[in-house]
């Protein structure tokens, strides 16, 4: 049940995810980790908000699981999501240091 | 090439315009996104994984140097630095930001670029045989009826919102290097018995969860009856389209649903009660869009190069280069070069600015400013003079783009998959440069021989996976990437569609599971020579599903 809600800014098209006073942030760490059905309701409450007033572009929320002591995303496409493109590290929130660090290149697993 | 008219510049420099208020007012909050996504589909923007994503038109595949280093100028300045050569022979920009559209069009447009018809239930970008206008074998440059088809189908008001994505491709070979009968609309160009010119035209080819290889509908048409036809084809399938479900809604469906034969008496009874005159092309119109493409004047050269000749006697990765990427020109002395996007290890289609401007340079120097771009991914000098091989080899090589390794086993097609796509289930980079890195290309590449090995993220195939001679589906099963293999597939001229293996592979396996398959071909084959298309053709599955589920027990799925 513990997940998070995520975006992507009208603007520029980044990946965001809804922070614990309610705004937005590139970094997946910012995010804020809901753990019940009321707190679900009320962030995608806070979300579609946001979408209506042209900050962000469909937000959604994603499951999360608890690895190495921290949350990340379950599925593969919202670790990728989250990261960037596992081909180039170089690219993506992986290269500012705000992708969950779990997620490794098929050559390195 | 083709140069914009009045018309043309007018028609894409209005719908810039339109666009840039279309974004204000998306930005501003006037319109919703609901409102806004047509408009953004409908100039190619998307909204992928990562960010948003836009998908230039690469008309029938042709460039000129300026407009290559346009391409260049845009990765640098609004994106990250590359871009991405797609399978419909468009390329395709990973992280534009949205208030930044409206100024990379307006840049697009100052070159006769633009992304209109990218996106979108309409007639996409017509794509050709990248060889056009320069292989020897050629029967006629399918660019100018393709340009012919991209007047016509550009806002074409009834074909607007089709009940699907329609797409058109033409061939002017005997071999077919443009997939014709993996399209909607597949034309080859052919002359009858008394040598006037037309096409062969198939109808209903198409890819994604449910292939078929496109059926022909018409033996011969005459040239000047290309848009007539056309037009009752479009207009048939506009109406007895299905819309109720997109998943059945492309002329493919269709096409199955009313038989060859019902089908046929469709668009022949459309096109009997068409007004034939409004849409006949005027020979005149035929040859004035030709002009634009006519052979460049490539002066008089000998068919042999010594210092060519020389060179390969003594450097075997350049002797590989000529042998694989480089291929036999109309004009003695002259010859197409293959600039492969693949280097090992890399992600196919990729590449940076920096290379973009390389090519540029390079069709400057060498190729009468002509480039093009591939739906395998690979881009092509078309008009390179047989002694500046030499030199164009030595600088592509210094910009990693002279891998040896044209229509070779890791020049692999692969879709941008989870790495980048909102749509796919699996990621396909990483496996194509695992593959390439498993077979190289070198000795053992060569020694493989002609092989395509094509891999799609998800059932829509982008990736063509269908039509490779292997085929890789990558899939989600219970939060895993799962990698299904078809074989026997074939785009050319003897198009098929590949047959499923059997269970899929891992992530972990898959690689070991192509091995397995190529070690089989090589086993079975008959001589060196024969190619693994004909080696499949001949033995059947059995052999390679024995290999891979029985011998190696290799599945692990």
């Amino acid at each position: 049940m513990d997940g998070m809600i995520t975006a992507n800014r009208l603007s520029d098209g980044i990946v965001v995810f809804l922070d614990a006073k309610g705004g937005w942030s590139e970094d997946f760490h910012a995010g804020v980790v809901l753990t019940d059905a009321e707190a679900k309701k009320v962030a995608l409450a806070k979300g579609a908000a946001s979408a209506e007033a042209n900050e962000v572009v469909e937000p959604y929320w994603i499951d999360l699981e608890p690895r190495g002591g921290r949350y990340v995303p379950k599925a593969l496409r919202e670790a990728i999501r989250a990261t960037g493109p596992t081909t180039r590290r170089d690219l993506g929130k992986q290269a500012r240091g705000q992708a969950p660090d779990f997620l490794k290149t098929s050559a390195e697993a | 090439m083709y140069r914009y008219d009045e018309f043309d510049a007018a028609f894409v420099s209005a719908r810039v315009s339109q666009f840039r208020d279309q974004v204000d007012r998306r930005i501003s909050g006037e319109l919703t996104e609901e409102q806004f996504r047509p408009h953004r589909l409908m100039n190619g923007l998307y909204l992928q994984l990562h960010s948003y994503m836009l998908r230039v038109a690469v008309p029938y595949g042709t460039l000129n140097s300026t407009q290559m280093r346009k391409l260049a100028e845009i990765a640098r300045k609004y994106d990250r630095g590359y871009g991405h050569f797609t399978t419909r022979q468009n390329i395709q920009y990973n992280w534009p930001a949205l208030k930044d559209t409206p100024d990379i069009l307006a840049e697009l447009a100052s070159v006769e670029m633009h992304a209109i018809q990218t996106s979108g239930n309409c007639i996409r970008n017509v794509t050709a045989d990248h060889f056009a206008g320069a292989t020897a074998e050629e029967i006629a440059d399918p660019r100018p009826y393709a340009e012919i088809l991209r007047q016509w189908s550009s806002l074409h008001p009834e074909f607007t919102f089709l009940p699907r994505k329609f797409k058109i491709a033409v061939n002017g070979a005997p071999h077919d290097r443009a997939a014709i009968q993996a399209h909607d609309i597949g034309l080859q160009i052919m002359r009858d018995a008394e040598g006037e010119l037309g096409f062969t035209v198939y109808v209903g080819g198409g890819l994604g969860r449910t292939p078929f290889v496109g059926k022909k509908v018409r033996a011969f048409l005459p040239e000047r009856d290309l848009l007539s036809y056309c037009e009752a084809i479009l207009r048939v399938y506009n109406l007895e389209g299905r819309r109720d479900n997109k998943y059945k809604a492309r002329i493919k469906i269709l096409l199955h649903e009313k038989g060859l034969e019902g089908l046929t008496k469709a668009v022949e009874d459309e096109f009997a009660a068409l007004d034939q005159d409004a849409l006949r092309l005027p020979q005149s119109e035929i040859e004035r869009i030709r002009g634009f493409f006519a052979l460049p004047d490539l002066p008089a050269r000998p068919a042999e190069s010594a210092r060519v000749t020389r060179r390969r006697g003594k450097d075997s990765r350049f002797d590989a280069f000529c042998r694989s990427n480089v291929a036999t020109h109309k004009a003695p002395g002259y010859a197409i070069v293959t600039v492969s996007l693949k280097p090992i290890g890399g992600a196919p289609g990729d590449a940076s600015a920096e290379q973009m401007d390389a090519v540029a340079d390079l069709a400057e120097d060498y190729s009468q400013d002509e480039i093009r771009v591939s739906h395998e991914q690979n881009l092509i000098l078309p008009h390179v003079a047989l002694d500046d091989l030499n030199a164009v080899y030595d600088r592509l090589a210094s910009m990693g783009l002279a891998t040896p390794n044209a229509g070779l086993v890791s020049d692999i097609i692969a879709c941008p998959g989870l790495d980048y796509c909102a749509l796919a289930t699996a990621r396909s980079i990483p496996i194509a440069q695992r593959l390439a890195q498993r077979f190289g290309d070198g000795v053992h590449a060569r020694d493989v021989g002609p092989l395509k090995i094509k891999i799609s993220g998800c059932i829509n195939a982008c990736g063509h996976h269908h039509v490779g001679h292997i085929g890789i589906l990558g899939l989600e099963r219970a939060g895993e990437e799962t990698y299904q293999i078809t074989l026997g597939g074939s785009g050319d001229e003897t198009a098929s569609i590949g047959q499923i293996t059997g269970p899929g592979f891992s992530s972990e396996t898959i690689v070991d599971a192509i091995d397995t398959v190529v070690e089989t071909y090589i086993d079975n084959r008959q001589s060196p020579g024969e190619s693994f298309l004909q080696t499949y053709r001949r033995v059947g599955m059995a052999p390679f599903k024995e290999a891979l589920y029985e011998r190696n027990a290799g599945s692990d799925i």
